[in-house]
């Protein structure tokens, strides 16, 4: 651990970066990750259809820069109907886990705080099932999204109403809450499931994540929940690194903090539920992409946010192009890869993670 | 001018009256400290003029209702210095300072280049610029309570609540930080209300004790009248000496009770 709290201490040491919010050289970088890990997604595939090629491709579509493209009508179809919805869900949904995974760290005061926490996933969890397994909406519409939707923000509102009922302004007692009717929901989903043998394997891959889309209405309907929740966490991103010391000195520095509280819980919330309404479980973004950030440029939300986003969106599909490649033709459940590689940076963060008293 | 003025103040928490019938008037530069055993009510009332804890009764900061003021006004004329402060580790003191400056913010607003020179400001007045880059999480039990100091002084507020400054910090840190807070007192005429353990630091430092019990005042007045060796038996349970003169000021001494003290070894 001696390299990493010395990799911490060093990068740490420069306070006035963090000062000035987001550098531009960490934006930049941020954007040109994205950008890289979006054309990797369109062009790899069983069809490899060429990184310049795509590139190419998709300048073509701008007005006055006179790029042609060299695609024939089979690779215009692959990439726009199938490989470009694909990555646009998993920007969206890579943003919106990371940045959510990122308020509820800085909300809560807790490191190991991701989006699932407070029954989220185990709420949409229940919900997908539920019409999975008693085969709800039929081949014409798929109610899944609906459901996992419905059943993330009733897992989120039990526990916010547990907790605030027993424990006040609690942080503590509010993810105990949390972890308390995820148990209980996942029990009843369990219960569900196990009565519908059928549609066990559905359940499952729902449960395990993925980001196969039926075309780009998933990406319009995912859309004005990731940019409407992105817009308020992004608003709030300094009152959350006021929220750092602490709910009594927050407000006694003038911070209205349950308002601000219950504005970051339900955005992040918000655009949770619509991403994994439509990517099933995806564990371990929220956790990942913040901390590697924090590593980076410091603790300040104020650069820990925004890039959060950009960073996620751009991990989340090369996590998928890992997921569809890696034992091609088949494909991995995005979730199995994501926590691969998140369960041992989870334990890492648990090993380097102080508290220091005053 | 009167900064805080309290008059009938009650506060009950889940049931009970933890600060019943309090009142005060504290002027304007004055240092008055609340002494009193562990749960008369110190850091409740701290907590209510804070605006932290509901009261009934009222406690006025010139002439303005505590409860009338929005949080952002009333921080900007409120700073807390907390007993237990939180501390995040990660965080650098000149961005802990920084925080201070948030009453003086929009809701989303960022800290502009005012704002860090204030805090740089803070942290010279505290003698503490050489820990500006520094993360909190590496500064000694002093150091740490001054960047929380430098934080409130930061806040640009009149009055300033201390609720234990020193509790967890040894003899030498402890003269510091009060000797800090005395010459802020005196060179930028910041108003004082501070809640403390130790009689001999209330004594040398406050301009006036209130001595609290069971969430009422039971004396007041200036420290030679409120540290009577009668007084502390009775409130605090405990055999003191008293010992003051021109030189040494105020000393409230505890005796091991029953036990003569012993000849000193020569």
């Amino acid at each position: 651990m001696a390299s990493v709290g010395g990799l911490r201490a060093r990068l740490f040491a420069r306070p006035e970066r963090a000062l000035r919010g987001l550098s531009l050289r960490w934006g930049a970088a941020a954007g040109a990750f994205a950008v890289v890990a979006t054309l990797l997604g369109l062009a790899l595939g069983p069809v490899d259809l060429g990184v310049w090629a795509v590139a190419r491709e998709v300048l073509s579509h701008i007005p006055f820069l006179g790029v042609e493209s060299s695609f024939s009508a089979t690779d215009d179809a692959i990439l726009w109907e199938l490989r470009a919805p694909r990555v646009a869900l998993g920007l969206l949904v890579g943003a919106m886990l990371a940045a959510a995974g990122a308020s509820y760290q800085g909300v809560f005061r807790n490191p190991l705080a991701d989006p699932y926490l407070l029954g989220a996933a185990a709420g949409a969890g229940l919900g997908a099932t539920i019409v999975i397994a008693n085969d709800l909406g039929g081949a014409r519409v798929d109610l899944r999204p609906v459901a996992a939707f419905a059943g993330a923000m009733l897992g989120v509102g039990l526990a916010y109403v547990l907790g605030s009922s027993v424990g006040g302004r609690q942080t503590a007692t509010l993810i105990l809450a949390g972890v308390t009717v995820a148990s209980f929901l996942t029990a009843l989903q369990t219960y569900v499931q196990q009565r519908s043998s059928d549609s066990v394997q559905e359940v499952y891959s729902w449960i395990l994540g993925r980001l196969e889309t039926s075309g780009w209405t998933d990406v319009l309907i995912v859309l004005p929940y990731v940019v409407v929740s992105a817009v308020v966490l992004l608003w709030h991103r300094r009152l959350l690194d006021v929220l750092a010391v602490g709910d009594d000195e927050a407000a006694s520095l003038g911070v209205p903090v349950a308002r601000v509280r219950l504005l970051v819980v339900g955005a992040a919330t918000l655009g949770t539920a619509a991403a994994v309404a439509f990517s099933g479980l995806i564990a371990f973004v929220g956790i990942i992409v913040p901390h590697a950030i924090r590593l980076m440029v410091g603790t300040s939300y104020r650069a820990v946010l925004p890039l959060s986003l950009v960073f996620g969106a751009g991990f989340l599909v090369l996590m998928d192009l890992v997921s569809r490649t890696v034992v091609a033709p088949a494909q991995l459940p995005i979730g199995v890869v994501t926590a691969f590689l998140g369960a041992p940076f989870f334990a890492v963060i648990l090993r380097t993670t102080r508290t220091v008293g005053p | 001018m009167t900064a805080l003025a309290a008059d009938q103040v009650g506060v009950v928490l889940d049931g009970a009256r933890v600060v019943d019938g309090l009142g005060l008037a504290l002027e304007d530069g004055g240092w008055l400290g609340l002494i009193g055993p562990n749960g008369a009510g110190k850091t409740t009332f701290l907590r209510a003029v804070a605006g932290l804890v509901p009261y009934q009764g009222s406690i006025s900061l010139g002439g303005d209702e505590v409860a009338s003021l929005g949080r952002r006004e009333l921080a900007r004329r409120v700073a807390v210095v907390p007993q237990l402060p939180v501390i995040p580790p990660d965080t650098s003191v000149l961005e802990y300072v920084v925080l201070g400056r948030t009453p003086h913010l929009g809701y989303a607003g960022s800290p502009g280049l005012r704002d860090v020179t204030a805090a740089r400001s803070a942290l010279a007045r505290l003698d503490a610029t050489q820990l500006a880059e520094r993360r909190l999480g590496s500064l000694s039990g002093g150091e740490r309570q001054r960047a929380v100091l430098a934080r409130a002084v930061a806040q640009d507020a009149g009055l300033l609540l201390l609720d234990e400054p020193t509790s967890a910090l040894d003899v030498g840190a402890q003269q510091q930080v009060l000797e800090l807070v005395a010459s802020l007192r005196a060179d930028h005429g910041l108003t004082v209300l501070s809640a403390m353990h130790d009689l001999t630091h209330a004594g040398q430092y406050a301009d006036r004790l209130l001595l609290m019990d069971g969430g009422r005042e039971v004396a007041a007045g200036l420290p030679h009248e409120v540290l009577t060796e009668r007084l502390v038996a009775r409130h605090y349970g405990a055999e003191v000496r008293i010992v003051a003169d021109e030189e040494t000021g105020i000393a409230v001494v505890p005796l091991r009770p029953g036990v003569k003290a012993r000849e000193p070894v020569s």
